[in-house]
């Protein structure tokens, strides 16, 4: 079965987490490609080349030094080129304010950032799976919020 | 003794191909190397039998056909939630069946194959969209909206938004409005 290539874009600061999130999605055997990238500047950099291939969802860490995640979704939701594209809050702050200020700024998804690799998996698996719905059976994307 | 020897690869693979597909009795026709055109109906049995017949000479189906089944699966799926006020009252599985001349199982294979998700958590996925487009377009209440969809309760309604959504439906229709307040302050 040749599925199309889903592409998936990390913004987070923490190497750590990078690779945590990296192995998790190589696990989940779909067919994606991961890029990642360190810290905010570097994100809107990358997005802004010529000639990129855009991802179809963006995780998108909170805290980064330089620009936040939350000055990222402010500058991307102002890119008409930009704009569309999935975004997903990756983050460790659960308070139901952060939550809300950024789906109301445009995000679609908010993760809660697992502890566990099994958890995290899972999580990733439904994001990616569900966005690929609003993706390819003409859903309204103004629509698409999940908390998880 | 040595021989030398020179083929046609092409040549080869339409023998084959058509030695196969002689083997079913089907009506066809080669349409170019790698088109075969089958010109009557043929079941999924017998078509899951050929595919593993060329297998064994490494040839392969493209199959693009489970792509149009699934097309068909949602097709069917969203004119059953979108154009219908209610759901069908038979099991959504034998409707399918029914439908698409397939039996549910292989239905359901394809589709998670293709999709990634499956059939129920599609249908699902569907309703909660509606609902949210009622929410957000029309003026009327979560009662109204739970019945619409035919859910046997509002609790039950509001369960299932929140289990797919992460967010109950007040903080989702709270959420749309302050994004189009947003939108409209800005422009």
């Amino acid at each position: 079965m040749q599925n199309e290539t889903i592409y998936v874009l990390l913004a987070d600061d923490d190497e750590d987490d990078r690779l945590f999130f990296s192995d998790a999605i190589k696990e989940l055997k779909m067919n994606t490609i991961v890029n990642v990238v360190k810290d905010g500047q570097e994100l809107i950099d990358h997005l802004t080349q010529d000639n990129v291939t855009l991802p179809h969802v963006l995780f998108l860490d909170l805290n980064m030094p330089i620009k936040t995640g939350l000055d990222c979704l402010n500058e991307i939701k102002n890119i008409d080129r930009l704009k569309n594209i999935a975004i997903a809050i990756y983050s460790t702050s659960a308070s139901e304010k952060d939550i809300e200020e950024t789906f109301v700024r445009g995000a679609n998804v908010y993760i809660k950032k697992p502890s566990n690799f099994s958890s995290l998996k899972k999580v990733l698996l439904e994001v990616i799976t569900l966005n690929w719905q609003y993706h390819t059976s003409g859903l309204n994307r103004d629509n698409f919020l999940l908390s998880l | 003794m040595k021989l030398y020897i020179k083929y046609d690869i092409n040549e080869i693979c339409k023998k084959i191909l058509q030695e196969q597909l002689d083997k079913f009795r089907l009506s066809y026709a080669m349409l170019g190397y790698s088109e075969v055109e089958i010109r009557e109906d043929i079941s999924t049995e017998k078509l899951k039998e050929l595919y593993a017949g060329l297998n064994n000479y490494g040839i392969e189906v493209v199959e693009s056909n489970k792509n149009i089944l699934v097309q068909k699966v949602k097709d069917a799926i969203i004119e059953m939630i979108y154009m219908d006020d209610k759901l069908p009252t038979s099991k959504i599985s034998s409707y399918l069946a029914d439908k698409l001349a397939h039996s549910y199982g292989y239905i359901s294979n394809v589709f998670a194959e293709v999709t990634y998700t499956s059939i129920e958590n599609f249908i699902i996925l569907h309703r909660i969209e509606l609902s949210k487009k009622l929410i957000t377009t029309n003026e009327i209440s979560f009662t109204e909206i739970a019945h619409k969809l035919n859910y046997s309760s509002l609790a039950h309604f509001c369960t299932q938004f929140k289990n797919t959504t992460g967010l109950t439906p007040t903080a989702f229709k709270r959420i749309i409005i302050k994004r189009r307040e947003n939108a409209m302050n800005n422009s």
